[in-house]
C-alpha cells in the first residue's frame, strides 16, 4: 500500500489480520484521502478498547463532580434589583477578559471588534498554510523575520502603551522576549528544517524553543493574554474596577 | 463467582430477546465488535477502529470525552431543575430559595449544574488549545476544527444564558454588563441586544427569553454539533496523534 502512486492506478491490498477479521480489498486511487494513504499504526477495535476507557473516564469524573457538588455551593445573592447596582458589576468569569479589555480600550474596539477578530482568527487557522507546516520561526530569512518581528512589536508596546494597557503590556512582552531569545538559541543556523528522520520523542530544551512555529507563538501569546486578564478582572479588581490585592481585605 | 457471573452475563446474551435489541451475539470476533458499534445508533458516531496511539490519556487527556460527559450531566441536572423553576420575576427567585431549603437534594443538584457548567468552559478551552498544540486542525480535519470553534461559542452561549436564570443580584448586573458590550456594535447593536432582551433592560421578557435559549434551542444546537463533531472525526480518518514537530520535516 505504501507504493501506491509509483504504480498504476489502481492497488489492491489484503488485510494482514485476515484470519481475524474479514477480508478488505483497498483500491487506492490518486484521489484517495489522506487518511487512507496515511500511516495509521497498529488499530484496536473501538469495542471495547475506546469504549472501556471513556466508561473509566466517564465515572471518575462523575464521582469528582459529586464529591466537590457536597461540599462546595452555588452563589445565590440578594433578589435581582435594577437599581442597586454592585460595584464592581462583574460578568461571568470567562468574560472578565473582555471586561477588563472594556476598561483600557472603546468599547467597540474592547467589546466587538478583538472579539470578532480572536474568533474568526481561531476559525482560519486550519485554512493558513503556515500553520499547517508549522516551519519554525526562525528559519529561511531569518534577519528579515527578526526585523519584521520586532516592527510588529514596537507597533504593538507604543499602542498598548498609550491606551495604557499594563495587564496586556506585560505578558506580550514576557512572550515577546522569549520569542527573541529563541532567535539565539543554539546552534546558530540550526534553525533550518533539518532533512531526514527526526526524533520521535519532543524536543526539550534550546532545541525546543528553537523549532516552535509562528503559530505556536501566537496561540502561546494570546493564551498568556487571555490568562492574564481572566485572572485581574476575577481576582485583582475592585470598585470602580480599581486595582485590589485578593488577599488584603476588602 | 466471577465466571459464574459471566456465565449468567453469556447466557442472557443469547437470549431471543437480547439478539432482538442488539442484533449481535457476543463480541469475540472483531466482526462482532464491528457490529457492537456500527449497528448502534449512538455508537455508529465513532470509528469501527482507533489508532492505539490516540487511546494513550496523554494524546488527548480524554478532553473531548470529558467535555461531552458534562454536556450530558448538564442535560440530566438541567431537565431535573426544570421540574423546579419558573422563568417567571421573581418567582425564579424564590424557587432559588426552594431548592435550597425544601427540595429534597436541591442544593446538591444545582450545585452539581453549576460545577458541570464551569467544568466544561474550562474542559472545552482547555480541549481547544489542546489540539491546536497537537496539531490536530491539520487537513483533513479543517472542518471538524471549524465545528469545534462554533462549539465553543455554543457553550459559552449556554453558560452564559444560565447564568441569569436565578435571577439575583450576580445574575442581573452580569447580564447587564454583558449585553451592555453588545449595544456597542455599530448599526445593529441596540438592536441585537433587544432582540436578545426583549426589551431595552433585562426584565421579564429577557429572563423567559434566556430561559427558552438555555433549555431548548442551545442545547438542541449543541446536540446537533457535537454529533456532526463526533461523526467527522470518524469521517476524517480518526484523531490525529503525531507531535506537531514530528510533523514539521517530513515534507
Amino acid at each position: 500500500m505504501s507504493e501506491s502512486g509509483s504504480k498504476g492506478r489502481y492497488e489492491a491490498g489484503f488485510g494482514s489480520d485476515a484470519l481475524k477479521s474479514p477480508q478488505r480489498i483497498v483500491f487506492i486511487t490518486k484521489k484517495t484521502s489522506a487518511k487512507v494513504k496515511g500511516d495509521v499504526g497498529r488499530q484496536l477495535m473501538t469495542y471495547p478498547h475506546l469504549i472501556l476507557r471513556e466508561t473509566i473516564v466517564f465515572q471518575i469524573l462523575t464521582v469528582a463532580l459529586v464529591v466537590v457538588g457536597l461540599f462546595w455551593d452555588a452563589p445565590l445573592e440578594q433578589l435581582a434589583n435594577p437599581l442597586v447596582t454592585p460595584n464592581p458589576a462583574k460578568a461571568p468569569w470567562y468574560f472578565l477578559g473582555l471586561q477588563e479589555l472594556l476598561h483600557y480600550f472603546p468599547p467597540l474596539v474592547a467589546g466587538i471588534i478583538i472579539p470578532t477578530l480572536v474568533v474568526v482568527g481561531l476559525i482560519v487557522i486550519p485554512y493558513f498554510h503556515v500553520n499547517v507546516r508549522g516551519e519554525p520561526l526562525w528559519s529561511g530569512r531569518r534577519a528579515q523575520r527578526l526585523l519584521l518581528f520586532l516592527v510588529v512589536l514596537g507597533v504593538l508596546v507604543v499602542v498598548l502603551a498609550i491606551f495604557e494597557a499594563w495587564t496586556v503590556l506585560t505578558p506580550t512582552i514576557v512572550i515577546a522576549i522569549l520569542m527573541f531569545l529563541s532567535y539565539f538559541a543554539k546552534s546558530g543556523r540550526g534553525a533550518e528544517v533539518r532533512p531526514g528522520p527526526r526524533p520521535t520523542s519532543p524536543q526539550r530544551g534550546s532545541g525546543f524553543w528553537r523549532s516552535r512555529p509562528i503559530s505556536w507563538w501566537v496561540m502561546t501569546w494570546f493564551i498568556s493574554v487571555a490568562l492574564i486578564l481572566t485572572v485581574v478582572g476575577t481576582f485583582f479588581r475592585g470598585p470602580g474596577w480599581s486595582w485590589v490585592w485578593p488577599w488584603r481585605n476588602g | 463467582m466471577a465466571a459464574n457471573t459471566l456465565d449468567a452475563l453469556n447466557r442472557i446474551r443469547a437470549t431471543r430477546v437480547w439478539q432482538s435489541i442488539f442484533r449481535r451475539g457476543p463480541a469475540r470476533t472483531n466482526r462482532a465488535r464491528s457490529l457492537a458499534v456500527f449497528g448502534n445508533i449512538f455508537f455508529h458516531l465513532l470509528p469501527v477502529k482507533v489508532r492505539e496511539k490516540s487511546l494513550r490519556v496523554r494524546a488527548t487527556y480524554y478532553l473531548g470525552s470529558i467535555s461531552f460527559l458534562l454536556f450530558v450531566v448538564l442535560t440530566i441536572t438541567g431537565i431535573l431543575l426544570m421540574l423546579y423553576y419558573h422563568p417567571a420575576v421573581p418567582q425564579a427567585y424564590r424557587d432559588m430559595k426552594d431548592l435550597r431549603f425544601v427540595v429534597s437534594n436541591g442544593v446538591f443538584l444545582r450545585n452539581l449544574h453549576r460545577l458541570a457548567a464551569q467544568v466544561m468552559v474550562l474542559a472545552v478551552f482547555w480541549h481547544m488549545f489542546h489540539v491546536f498544540y497537537r496539531g490536530g486542525y491539520r487537513p483533513p480535519h479543517e472542518f471538524n476544527w471549524v465545528i469545534g470553534v462554533v462549539l465553543l461559542l455554543i457553550t459559552l452561549f449556554l453558560s452564559y444564558t444560565g447564568y441569569l436564570l436565578p435571577w439575583d443580584q450576580l445574575a442581573f448586573w452580569a447580564i447587564t454588563v454583558g449585553t451592555n458590550i453588545l449595544a456597542a456594535m455599530p448599526f445593529l447593536g441596540g438592536k441585537l441586544r433587544y432582540l436578545l432582551l426583549g426589551g431595552n433592560l433585562v426584565g421579564e421578557n429577557a429572563l423567559l427569553r434566556f430561559y427558552v435559549l438555555h433549555c431548548v434551542i442551545l442545547p438542541l444546537l449543541a446536540a446537533l454539533f457535537i454529533a456532526v463533531h463526533f461523526w467527522r472525526v470518524q469521517k476524517d480518518g480518526g484523531l490525529t496523534v503525531e507531535e506537531a514537530e514530528e510533523k514539521t520535516g517530513e515534507e
